[in-house]
């Protein structure tokens, strides 16, 4: 049996459709020929999971200014993040939401009608003084919101999409600096056919890659299946031992609880019902930056003061909040504990623990989401990326709450305009069929293979081994355990089969395929992690719990070899106005 | 300080339990026709409808195939007819919906495989009743403003996740598939009532066509159906009011 190959040309493709591929094609679409390829139907996208806000300076409600919020967000990066992108992001993020009001987005509004805004952990007036109301926000759905007014501009604009296309490869053309992306390959759930996009430009857009771990606040789907792709043809990947915990994910199943919940006035409490973070944090208390709330929950939780039968959660206490707050502010996120815990958060505190969320690290790319392939920032031509995937850097070792829902449409705003200008000047790639060889041999290995090993245990050792040795807190020993584990792991992969060997909505295969990118980037994760021997940001080394600024602070380059081993090396951070100095809040 | 979680934290929720599954199957490749198939798997109270799926799918029988994505209930991927009701599996627990299952398809879309149907024609109608903001007004570099009565006027049909929950429990769209349907009626909802907008005649004139809201027989399903607790059938009343009444 053999699969059907078809074959497109486009000027564009964007590669998913969350809010950072949604906001590039706006851009695109009617500059050039344009197709969306999305594995998801578009509104299906873990962006419309997103609840807490978007921060821009508007200065709705109090006093703030762009360079309040850059200078914050160089602080929660812990210094790893650049400067000059981290500048573009905190003044066009005041364009960016005027944008999305202009699309219709039902932001949350103040008593006069403006824009409402409320504070976020990691957000501060001047400096660090006290904490800012600058996240925009349409209740605690806030994801929702954008990614539904996206996808509506799209359907305004007709924007053409191939839903449950799932690319499995890219597509190169030319050697040394002819060198340049010519396509992407795409495997069609609805029939098992593949497909050959030949494209003069393309964008990845494909969101995080979550499910590495147990207790994970990520959709499904999210398997880094951009990164992955790229990582196995040999490009780079930056900074992926920068994984963001949150702190509050619902006990055991790791389903989010906005900070917003404490920015609305929530407090955590441990076992004892004691404010902890107040002796970590004095001045902004449970307001914190993310590393270091989850940092102070995994103690607490360490010297005996969780709660519950195994003393291995603290709590989310919102009782103390008026009600009608609550309802207005908060609707979704109590819902969630009313059916997944069966408490009525009005009432009782809520169990939490840190739930894995957010990739700092991925797809290197400049501001302008041209994907970068050395530490010397050479570009790709005709290859970009932006969202969860990319790493521009401005998150860098810890991204601050909201910041993520600004970079997705700031940079898939730019990303679409840059690919749209460069697509005007350059001629059609030569690309056949037979691109997609690659693919199709790897689908027909794994239906013929008799192997017996399962995706199902494979993935859950993985997620097992990274929740338990590559989380919150590591050390050279947890990560030598990971990476035994994994190595062990992606051998087993090689004996992978199957039960579908069909064609149409065959989930067995692309699960397997998705367990690949996993695989891959867990290793590279690891690889970075083991290396970088100082606690920075998300990335925190119970043998090295200090911040080494003369040695480390620098971008992480991780590369895979044809034989699948990792080799790194590195990039200096771009600096700025803000001189690195010690985080306290 | 103790919080006793109802769902997870007694013994008797950790407790495993049969659950018996019964599933409408259909594979294009293999059969003519869709037929039962049973299995039986081992879970807890809290766990959801689609744990036991996944349980299935990943440890007895890999061809079992559904759509799913975010797992709590916002991405809308999940809308299957569990027991007679339409649900989204990854919001209803073992505890809520007892140990004996009968799931299949939603209703009233073509059947691709198992519990997958084919959403073009829900999208299309979706698509349909113009569903983004058609403002001409050029607010120029600045946030237009809304008044939090406005905004929450139309607050509670922006909730909508395109799930089919609703259109697919709908005695008239399943006799009829030419009605656009609840869902699209609540998007179009979503804009006539949002004081931004200004494209609510042209919204009015195509819902006032044979497949719009006249169709409707004001029979709740759709409400009861909706995971999201949108008040279905009163956003399709208010706009058959401004139909009637020319106003908003
Ligand atoms: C629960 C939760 C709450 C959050 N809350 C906030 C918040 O309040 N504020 C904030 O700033 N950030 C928040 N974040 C982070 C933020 O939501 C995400 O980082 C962001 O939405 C990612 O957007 P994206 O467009 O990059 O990817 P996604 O929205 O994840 O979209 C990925 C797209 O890629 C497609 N895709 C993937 N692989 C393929 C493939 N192989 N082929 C084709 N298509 C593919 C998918 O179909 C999908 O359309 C939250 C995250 C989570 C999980
Ligand atoms: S109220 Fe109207 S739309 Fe809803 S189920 Fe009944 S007939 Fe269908
Ligand atoms: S109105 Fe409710 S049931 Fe209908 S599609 Fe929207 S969320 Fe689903
Ligand atoms: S999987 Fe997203 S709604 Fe159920």
């Amino acid at each position: 049996m053999s699969l059907n190959v078809h074959f497109h040309s486009y000027d564009a493709v964007i590669v998913g459709a969350g809010g950072a591929g949604l906001r590039a094609a706006i851009e695109v679409s009617g500059k050039c020929r344009t197709a969306v390829l999305t594995k998801l139907y578009p509104t299906r996208s873990h962006t419309g999971a997103a609840q807490g806000g978007m921060c821009a300076a508007l200065a709705n409600v109090e006093e703030d200014y762009w360079e309040w919020h850059a200078f914050d967000t160089v602080k929660g990066s812990d210094y790893l993040g650049d400067q000059p992108a981290i500048d573009i992001m905190c003044q066009e993020a005041i364009d960016a939401v005027i944008d999305l009001e202009h699309f219709g987005l039902a932001f949350s509004r103040t008593p006069q009608g403006k824009i409402d805004q409320r504070r976020f952990g990691g957000h501060t007036r001047n400096h660090g003084e006290a904490p800012v109301r600058r996240s925009c926000y349409a209740a605690d759905r806030t994801g929702h919101m954008i990614l539904q007014t996206l996808y509506q501009q799209c359907v305004a604009r007709d924007v053409n999409f191939f839903n449950e296309f799932q690319v499995f490869d890219v597509i190169f053309e030319g050697e040394g600096t002819e060198r340049r992306c010519a396509g992407v390959v795409a495997y069609e759930l609805a029939t098992g056919d593949l497909h050959v996009f030949a494209s003069k430009g393309v964008l990845f857009a494909t969101g995080g890659f979550g499910k590495m771990f147990r207790i994970s606040s990520n959709a499904h789907t999210l398997t880094g299946d951009g990164p992955g792709v790229l990582f196995q043809n040999g490009l780079p990947m930056e900074d992926l031992e920068f994984y963001q915990f949150h702190p509050t994910g619902i006990y055991g199943l790791g389903i989010l609880l906005t900070e917003g919940a404490r920015g609305e006035g929530g407090i955590l409490r441990n076992g004892l019902g004691e404010r902890f973070m107040e002796r970590v944090a004095p001045t902004v208390k449970d307001l914190a930056p993310r590393d270091m709330v989850s940092r102070a929950i995994h103690a607490e939780i360490k010297e005996g003061r969780g709660a519950g039968p195994d003393k291995d959660y603290v709590y989310l206490d919102l009782t103390h909040l008026p009600p009608e707050q609550i309802d207005a502010k908060l609707p979704d996120i109590t819902g969630f504990v009313r059916t997944y815990l069966g408490i009525e958060p009005k009432k009782d505190p809520i169990p939490i623990q840190p739930t894995a969320h957010y990739a700092m690290g991925g797809i290197p790319t400049n501001v302008n989401a041209e994907v970068v392939i050395d530490t010397n920032n050479t570009v790709m031509p005709g290859l970009y990326a932006a969202g969860e995937c990319a790493c521009v850097s401005v998150h860098g070792a810890n991204r601050l709450g909201t910041n993520s829902l600004l970079d997705i449409v700031v940079f898939g705003r730019r990303g679409g305009r840059a690919m749209a200008e460069y697509v005007s000047s350059v001629g059609h790639p030569d690309v056949t069929k037979a691109a997609a060889d690659k693919v199709r041999d790897h689908i027909e290995r794994l239906k013929s293979s008799k192997g017996g090993e399962k995706v199902a245990e494979l993935r859950t050792a993985l997620q097992e081994t990274m929740t338990r040795n590559a989380s919150v807190v590591r050390t050279e020993e947890s990560l030598k355990e990971a990476k035994a584990t994994i190595d062990d792991l992606r051998k087993r992969y090689e004996s992978i089969s199957i039960d579908d060997k069909g064609s149409v909505f065959n989930s067995d295969l692309t699960e397997a395929l998705e367990l690949s990118h996993l695989l891959d980037l867990a290793n590279g994760l690891v690889v970075g992690a083991m290396a970088r021997q100082e606690s920075r940001g998300a990335h925190w080394r119970d043998d090295f719990p200090v911040r080494d600024d003369v040695k480390w602070m620098k971008h992480t380059f991780a590369h895979q070899d044809a034989e699948g081993n990792v080799t790194l090396d590195y990039k200096d951070v771009v600096g700025g106005k803000y001189q690195p100095m010690e985080r306290k809040y | 300080m103790t919080t006793t979680i109802a769902k997870t934290g007694s013994v008797d929720a950790m407790e495993l339990l049969t659950v018996h599954l019964r599933i409408k199957r259909y594979n294009p490749e293999v059969d003519t026709k869709p037929h039962w198939e049973e299995f039986e798997v081992q879970q807890k109270a809290s766990d959801t409808v689609l744990n036991a799926l996944h349980n299935i799918k990943w440890t007895v029988d890999g061809t079992l195939s559904f759509r799913r994505s975010c797992a709590h209930g916002v991405c809308g991927s999940d809308a299957m007819v569990i027991n007679g009701e339409n649900k989204l599996s990854c919001v209803n627990l073992i505890s809520d919906v007892g140990t004996d299952l009968v799931i299949e398809p939603i209703r009233g879309l073509p059947v691709i495989k198992d519990l997958i149907v084919d959403m073009e024609p829900f999208f299309a109608q979706y698509r349909s009743v113009i569903p983004y903001l058609i403002a001409e007004d050029d607010p120029g570099y600045k946030e237009r403003y809304q008044s939090q009565e406005d905004r929450a006027r139309y607050d509670d049909t922006t909730k909508c996740i395109l799930c089919a929950c609703c259109t697919t429990s709908c005695p008239v769209y399943w006799a009829n598939g030419e009605y656009v349907g609840p869902a699209a009626i609540v998007n179009a909802h979503r804009f006539i009532f949002d004081s931004r907008d200004q494209g609510t005649e042209r919204r009015l004139d195509i819902l006032n066509q044979k497949s719009g809201v006249w169709r409707c027989r004001t029979s709740f399903n759709c409400t009861e159906a909706c995971p999201r607790g949108i008040k279905v059938t009163q956003a399709i009343e208010e706009v058959k009011r401004a139909i009637l009444y020319d106003r908003v």
